[in-house]
Order: C-alpha cells, then structure tokens, then sequence
C-alpha cells in the first residue's frame, strides 16, 4: 500500500487535470446553462491532435529536444481543440439557446458520439501509444526515514506546476481585465450585458475557445502521465470533472478549481485507504464509483457547491 | 379516404394494420432475409420494450435518464442468477436446498425481474427528485455506470456475478412444457426459436403496449404531462410530483427489467459489457428520434434503429468491397457516426422526432 504522501501526490496530479477541465465545463454552464457534453471528447481529440503532431515534428526535426516537441504541440493542440469548441458552439449549441433544456443535451450528446467517430477513424480504435517527453526518472519526496518514500516524476510535477500557474493566470484574466468583466457581465445577465454594450455572442465564442484550450492542454498531460491515448479517454474524465464542478459550485471558477484538486485527492486518498481496509478487495477498480457517489453526495445535501453557484438568470 | 373516419376509427384502424404486421413480420422479414433478420426482429422487439419504457420516463415525465440501462441490467441478471448452474456453484449449501438444479419458471421470473427493477427505480429516482433536467441526467448517468462496475467487481469477496466473465448457461424460456430454444412443430407448422421467441416478446409488446396507452389516457398520464411542461404549475394545480416522478422511474424501471429478464433467457448469456453507456443512449436515441411521448413514434424509431446496425453490415460491407476493393470503414463505426449525426440534426431541425405527436400519416 502506498502511504499518504504518495496519495496525495496522485490526487494532486489527477485533481489539476480535472480542474482544468472542469473551468471548461463551469464557463460554459455559468452563462449558457447547459451542460456540454461534448467537452470531454474535447480532451481527448487534443491529446490525440498532440500526438499527431508530436510524431510529425519528430520526423520532419529529429534533432529537436523533447520539450521543445511536446511545447510546440501543446500550442498546436491547444489552438486546434480552441477552434473545434466555437465550432461545436456555432453548429450544436448556439440555435438550441431558447429549445427546451433536453435539446441541447441531446445534441451534446451527438456531438460526443460525433468526436469518438472520427476519432476511431483517423486514429483507429487501438490505444495509442504517447511518447514521455519529459525525463522519466523517479523522484522520491521526503525519504528521510521512511522505507517507502513517495515517487513521483518531472511529468506529474510539471502537470501540477503548469495546471496551477494557467488556474491563476485564468482568474487574473477573469477578475481583473476588462475581458473579464464582460463575461461576468454576460454570465450574470446577457440581455443587460449587450444593453452595456458587449456583444454576448463574442463572449460566449471565446469562453467555449477558452475551454476547448484547456481541455486540450489538460488531455496532452493526462496522456503524458499515462502513456497513452485513445479515443474512448475522455468520457470518464469529462463526468469526473462535471462532477468537480458540482462539487465547487458551478459557474463559479474558483469552485471548479478547488473540486476539481479536491475530487482528486478525495478519488486517490479514498481508495488507497479503502483498498488497505477491504485487502485490496474494493480497491482501485472501484475508483471510478467515488466520484459518482461524491457526485450524488454533493447534489442532494449541497446542490449549490462548496462555494455556491453563480449562473446567468435565463429569460 | 382514410382521413374521411373519425379521429377513433382511424386509431383503431392503425391499430388493426400495426396487429396484422406484427402478426406476419417474421414470416415476411424470414423469406426475404432468412433467421438472423427474424433474430434482429426479436432483439428490436425487446429494444421496443425498453423504449416504451423510457419512453414513459423521459417523453410522459421529462426526466432525462440516461441510466435506464441499469434496469435492463438487473432484470437479467436476476433471470441469469435464478436460471443458471452459477450460484449453485458458487454456494454448495443452496446446492444441498436444491438438488434438482436452479430452474425458476418464467412465469416466476418476469413479474420479480419487473418488481426487483421497479425497486430499483424508486432508488435510483429518490434522491433525484429536485434536480434540474441537465444534473439528473448526468446523475442518472452515474448510476447506471456504478450498477455496471458492480456488476463488473462483485466476483469479490463473494462472487455473485461472476465479474467481467458474466454468467452464462442460463435456461431458455420453457413455456407451458414448449421449449423455445428448439424447433417446435405447432398448428402444423415448422416453427425456429426465432419464431417462437418473436411470438412470445410480441405478446409481452402487447401488453405493455397496453399499459402505457391506458396510462397516456389516464390522470397519471395527463399528471405526468403537467410536472413535464411546468413542474412549479403542477405542484400549484395539486400534482404530488414527488410520487408521481417515482411512480414514473418505477414504471419504466419495470418495464426494463421484464425485457432484461427475456434478454437473458434469450440469449442464454448475460455480461456487463452489454449494459454500457451506448446502449443507454441507443435506447434514448430510439425515443427522441421516434418521437418523445408518442408511442407510434417510438416503435418506429426503434424498428429503424434495431434493424439498423444489420442493414448497415448487409450493405455497406459489400459496397465498399465495391468501391475500394476492401473494407474502410467497419459498419460499426459508420453506425456510431449515424447516431450521432442523427442526434444533432434532430434536435437542430426536427426535436419532436421523426413522428410527433399531431401528425397524422
């Protein structure tokens, strides 16, 4: 069984990913109350975007050192899931606005099916296999004393370092520019928002590119950290981090945040301690289940959030 | 000449062309296609009973459940553990109770298969009852995920469900001394289990056919109608929305778990991987497609999506042997592409289905 740092650890690196996801997912509830299903399959397509690119790069410029690789199709990824949310925005989402709440999930849901389609046919069925990059030597943190000091490696600590400096980046954009502004502006009331002169619409197209980036950044580390990618890997994480938005109060960025490395931690430390209680009986093959049941907690005792909901007031 | 009859007369008459061809489908697809279309047929009628089920969930009630496939799940599961040599061997003291074997009667199995599910459902749809449309479904979601895992993990401590191997042997359905998973000469003809199977799930499509047109007719029916259009004014006008969204999920859970049940004895085997999220959302996709809350709409979208997957292998295996000299694309994949095609463009241009309700063909 590993001890408690490397829990943490664990539930720290997940949790990141799963905030940055949940931003996305937040965003775009906070002003359009719906629920884009579609986000998870996002990450995934930025992942295997990524690795397209990665194996591009490494054929066309050998000689470039790894980071540079995996930098250049971060942004590559990024830019292209950025594009692929507005499209999905423009094309499933935008003239569902005013149809009744099922529509647009119905449609998300398409959307989903759509993204795991396609990604099936240009990188076929087969998990793929994800180059490491980034130095795979493991670290271990605070030996001291102890016979089984915790490991981790430059990939998880690196996914922590970047989630967290583009978690604070986001809220400086969000809470101290003019940009910022508009969309809280938009995500408290559209209709008095274009009355103030904001364009709802531009806010609402670069929320969801805002999203999509992410996602696509989050899918490229998750796919470093684990090695691989396919086409399937976005479903559970998409539910996990809705459920991390949930969990923090939807709408509100700081909430996802704080979910998203909450359910993490409590995902990691739970079943760690619960597999150690059972003899490894309910253990890791029922990790998935905790955020189900958080997901289910959370809603019917606190169904505003830790920090409370922030959404648009709808016509 | 048929829009000159009364609104009940033409009902009435739809009702006789849909008894007819229900009657000759087998006969008619099994000349044209032979067994497996007859097999495609069965499997679309028990898909026509899960839908009618989700039908009453999501078109009477509005309540998105994306889960429903854990009803299915439960209905078979059950049938497989009371049907099958599993939990005799797994537990020889209930050998010892029953040297004969675990061989329960059909007629035994569907009522518990529907009453074990209906519990189901007022579990599942309790701690629900205040969430708005998009978390219930995700919620709904959730559940029918977790009941899957378990299904998948509950070979340890004590294997109950055999895990990710499923539980197979599981007993046809022997129905008054008439074993279905064999040949039967009856009224002088030659009649597959295909056949036999399609008669019985036909009879079982009837009846629940039956309930749910009395219950559209009923005040539960209207009720449901009411908390789906505004749930605020229902409550105003009376509506215990509390028992009758339970009563909903419980009626449709039950459904389910009767089609899960002959699913079971049907197809002699149950697993968790054929209780996935895909096939919850084939399941939905069959009622929004059809027609939500219009039970002609919805048989029609299940026939066209059950006979779909089928069609598409017929077809398009052929022509792109035509066309490219080999396989591209695995008619699976075209499938899941359509669906999700299909989702989009239906809701963007047509979200009350393929056949609403008002339109009269």
């Amino acid at each position: 069984m590993d001890g408690f740092i490397q829990q943490l650890l664990n539930g720290l690196m997940t949790g990141s990913l799963y905030a940055l996801v949940a931003l996305g997912y937040t965003m775009v509830y906070g002003i359009l109350r719906i629920i884009n299903f579609a986000h998870g399959d996002v990450l995934m397509i930025g992942a295997l975007v990524g690795l397209s690119v990665i194996r591009l790069v490494q054929a066309t410029w050998p000689a470039l050192p790894p980071v540079l690789v995996l930098l250049c199709a971060t942004v590559v990824a990024m830019a292209f899931c950025a594009v692929l949310a507005v499209v999905i925005e423009r094309v499933a989402y935008r003239r569902l606005r005013h149809a009744p709440r099922l529509a647009p999930l119905i449609s998300g849901i398409g959307v989903s099916l759509l993204l795991q389609t396609i990604a099936m046919l240009v990188w076929t069925r087969n998990p793929q296999m994800f180059p490491q990059l980034l130095p795979l030597e493991p670290i271990e943190v605070l030996a001291g004393g102890s016979a089984h000091p915790a490991i981790t490696n430059v990939t998880a600590l690196t996914t922590i370092a970047i989630a967290l400096s583009v978690m604070v980046t986001l809220l400086v954009l969000v809470e101290r520019t003019r940009f910022g502004r508009a969309m809280r502006a938009v995500a408290e009331n559209p209709q008095v928002a274009s009355l103030m002169g904001i364009s709802p619409n531009r806010v609402i197209v670069i929320t969801f590119a805002i999203g999509g980036a992410l996602a696509a950044l989050a899918g490229i580390m998750m796919a470093s950290n684990y090695g691989s990618a396919h086409f399937y890997m976005g479903f559970l994480p998409g539910i996990k981090a809705f459920t991390a938005a949930v969990l923090g109060g939807i709408g509100n960025l700081k909430g996802a945040m704080l979910g998203g490395l909450l359910l993490g931690l409590i995902e990691a430390l739970g079943t760690g301690y619960l597999g150690a209680a059972t003899n490894g009986v309910f253990g890791s093959n029922y990790q998935d289940v905790f955020a189900f049941i958080v997901l289910i907690a959370v809603l019917v005792f606190r169904p505003s959030g830790l920090l409370g909901e922030r959404l648009a007031t709808r016509a | 000449m048929i829009q000159s009859l009364s609104p009940n007369k033409r009902a009435s008459f739809g009702l006789l062309l849909f008894a007819v061809a229900l009657v000759l489908a087998p006969w008619i697809v099994g000349h044209a296609g032979g067994n497996t279309w007859v097999r495609t047929l069965d499997f679309a009628l028990l898909y026509i009973m899960l839908a009618l089920g989700l039908n009453i969930v999501v078109g009477y009630a509005g309540l998105l459940d994306m889960g429903f496939i854990a009803f299915y799940a439960v209905g078979a599961y059950l049938a497989a553990l009371m049907s099958s040599p599993h939990l005799l061997q797994q537990f020889p003291a209930l050998a010892a109770l029953l040297p004969a074997g675990m061989h329960t009667s059909i007629w035994l199995i569907l009522p518990l298969g529907a009453l074990v599910a209906a519990g189901c459902g007022v579990v599942l749809g309790a701690p629900t009852l205040r969430l708005r449309g998009d978390y219930l479904a995700i919620v709904t979601l959730g559940f029918g995920e977790i009941i899957r895992i378990l299904l998948r993990n509950l070979d340890r401590p004590v294997n109950i469900t055999n895990g990710p191997k499923g539980i197979a042997q599981v007993d046809p359905v022997n129905l008054l001394g008439v074993n279905l998973a064999r040949t039967q000469e009856l009224f002088g003809l030659r009649l597959p289990s295909v056949y036999l199977y399609y008669y019985l799930f036909a009879a079982l499509v009837v009846l629940i056919l039956f309930a749910c047109i009395r219950l559209e007719r009923s005040r539960i029916g209207r009720a449901w109608v009411a908390i789906r259009e505004d749930e605020e004014a229902a409550q105003a006008m009376g509506v215990n929305t509390v028992r009758l969204k339970l009563l909903a999920f419980a009626i449709g859970a039950a459904f389910g778990g009767v089609s899960g049940a002959l699913f079971a004895s049907f197809q002699g085997f149950v697993s968790p991987e054929s209780f996935t999220l895909n096939e919850s959302i084939a399941v939905l996709a069959m009622v929004v497609l059809g027609g939500m809350g219009h039970i002609p709409g919805v048989i029609l979208g299940c026939v066209l999506l059950a006979a779909l997957p089928e069609a598409l292998r017929a077809s398009m295996g052929p022509l792109q042997q035509a066309l490219f000299g080999q396989v591209l694309v695995d008619p699976e994949i075209i499938r899941q592409l359509f669906y999700g095609l299909a989702l989009i463009l239906a809701m963007l241009y047509r979200p009350a289905g393929l056949w609403p309700k008002g339109v009269a063909r």
